[in-house]
């Protein structure tokens, strides 16, 4: 009896990420994403400190100048996260992927006039001068798709991020209450409105993973699980009520969303990790 | 809206209060977490800092690279607490202001009551229209850290917020006060 029929692998040239990584990394820095744009909008809708729907407006305008004048909104252009979901009957030729990888950054962080912001080591902090590594996460998925996903990240925020390990004991309260403490610890300083990433359970790094992944959704789209899109809208209000405002200066709205992500954990753990992104969240998304 | 020039004698700070805006112009310089830490070097080993502390205003900043035609590239400011460990040194050598976000640590602003030195908040997100600001720019030290370069930098109408003022007023602590919800 012949085998069965293997299908042919779908051929994708590394060349071809190298120009989307490029084109990403600029266009993620100079403009800023449209449903974020209105999130910004609506946001000074429900503001209502004066001083809160100033910073907003200034965010509005500053966006507007960022595009006409081609330059990053903001100073800090970040890392490059990107993560892949790669069908397991796609086949990438022409090179090494990271590396096509890592062209697409240096090559975008240049042409597009961004900021160089990585070190070599954290303890010798040498700056690579080119942006590079990215942060790569590759997830196989049925199919021959490729869905890139691009986070440009900022550190003031990141650096306010936290994971902990709560026990099932604990549970939900304290995860509750560990959210509006990072909230509060983290302050003017990761630059609010945020965009609140939280991942719930997995393993100590999957939960930052899930955290990270979770700011990618579009701004404000709710968890498909009604449990959980409640929830995020629980933790919205209280970090809302912290008054903390936009910039830190005092105001209602502290955060323009929070995106909870779930996944199945041990039976003695509660990991928690929150992944804050400032009120300069970029984020692209496309198909190859 | 009040304006002030930069150097400004400290005397001329005593009227601002947290939560005014400002429009800053004259001169500001940049720097930012490795230049802290070479002034720090400097001081500890008895050497010439690049520039005199008194009467002048750092800005907390690393810009991106300036387009050709362009005085600076987009420049909004950055977490001011990483520079806590420093700031004291600089302060009780005469500066008079700071551009950042973010909190400042006890010790500094135990420092800046004592000597004299306003703490002024920018908003991050707007580094390209506060690029607008400045008219010129020169690196006059460590030109080596790249962006993280010291830069005497020429602006106008630049818009901060006070945040921390010579009479211990604080604009983290106010601001929020007043729309805190109690849970």
């Amino acid at each position: 009896m012949p085998p069965p029929p293997v299908a042919e692998p779908r051929h994708v040239d590394v060349a071809v990420v190298k120009d989307r990584v490029r084109e990403l990394c600029i266009s993620a820095n100079h403009e800023l994403r449209h449903d974020h744009l209105q999130a910004i909008a609506r946001a000074v809708e429900r503001e209502r400190s004066s001083v809160g729907r100033e910073v907003l407006c200034r965010l509005l305008e500053n966006a507007e100048v960022s595009r006409s004048d081609r330059v990053a909104f903001c100073q800090d252009t970040g890392y490059a996260v990107v993560f892949l979901d790669v069908g397991q009957d796609v086949r990438f030729v022409g090179g090494d992927l990271n590396t096509a990888i890592d062209e697409g950054v240096a090559e975008g962080y240049r042409e597009g006039f961004l900021r160089a912001s990585l070190v070599r080591s954290p303890v010798d902090r040498r700056n690579t001068g080119d942006n590079t590594p990215a942060f790569v996460y590759v997830n196989l998925v049925p199919g021959d798709g490729v869905r890139l996903t691009l986070l440009v990240k900022g550190a003031g925020c990141d650096n306010m991020s936290a994971l902990r390990m709560l026990t099932p004991a604990e549970g939900v309260g304290a995860m509750k209450e560990f959210v509006v403490e990072t909230i509060e610890r983290a302050g003017p300083s990761a630059s609010p409105p945020v965009t609140v990433g939280i991942g719930l359970g997995g393993t100590f790094e999957r939960a930052a993973l899930l955290a990270k992944r979770a700011l990618t959704r579009p701004s404000g789209e709710p968890h498909p699980d009604p449990e959980i899109a409640a929830l995020e809208q629980e933790l919205l209000e209280a970090i809302n009520a912290t008054g903390i405002g936009p910039a830190g200066f005092g105001g209602t709205v502290t955060a323009f969303a929070v995106h909870v992500e779930t996944f199945p954990t041990h039976i003695a753990a509660f990991p928690v990790a929150i992944n804050l992104d400032c009120h300069s969240h970029r984020v692209r998304e496309i198909e190859l | 809206m009040i304006s002030l020039t930069i150097p400004c004698a400290r005397e001329e700070l005593a009227d601002v209060a947290a939560g005014d805006s400002v429009l800053l112009s004259g001169t500001l310089h940049s720097a930012r977490d490795a230049a802290h830490a070479r002034f720090a070097e400097t001081i500890a080993a008895g050497g010439q800092l690049p520039f005199d502390m008194r009467d002048q205003v750092i800005y907390f900043v690393g810009p991106t690279p300036a387009r050709p035609g362009r005085a600076i590239g987009s420049a909004g400011p950055t977490t001011a607490s990483r520079m806590d460990p420093y700031s004291p040194l600089l302060i009780e050598r005469g500066l008079a202001g700071m551009i950042g976000k973010g909190r400042r640590s006890p010790e500094v602003k135990a420092s800046m009551l004592e000597h004299g030195c306003v703490y002024f908040g920018a908003i991050e997100g707007t580094a390209a229209l506060l690029a607008r600001c400045v008219t010129h720019s020169e690196t006059i030290a460590y030109e080596d850290l790249g962006s993280e370069a010291v830069r005497r930098m020429q602006v106008t109408d630049f818009p901060v917020m006070v945040v921390n003022d010579l009479a211990g007023g604080d604009l983290y602590e106010q601001g929020p006060a007043q729309w805190r919800r109690t849970r």
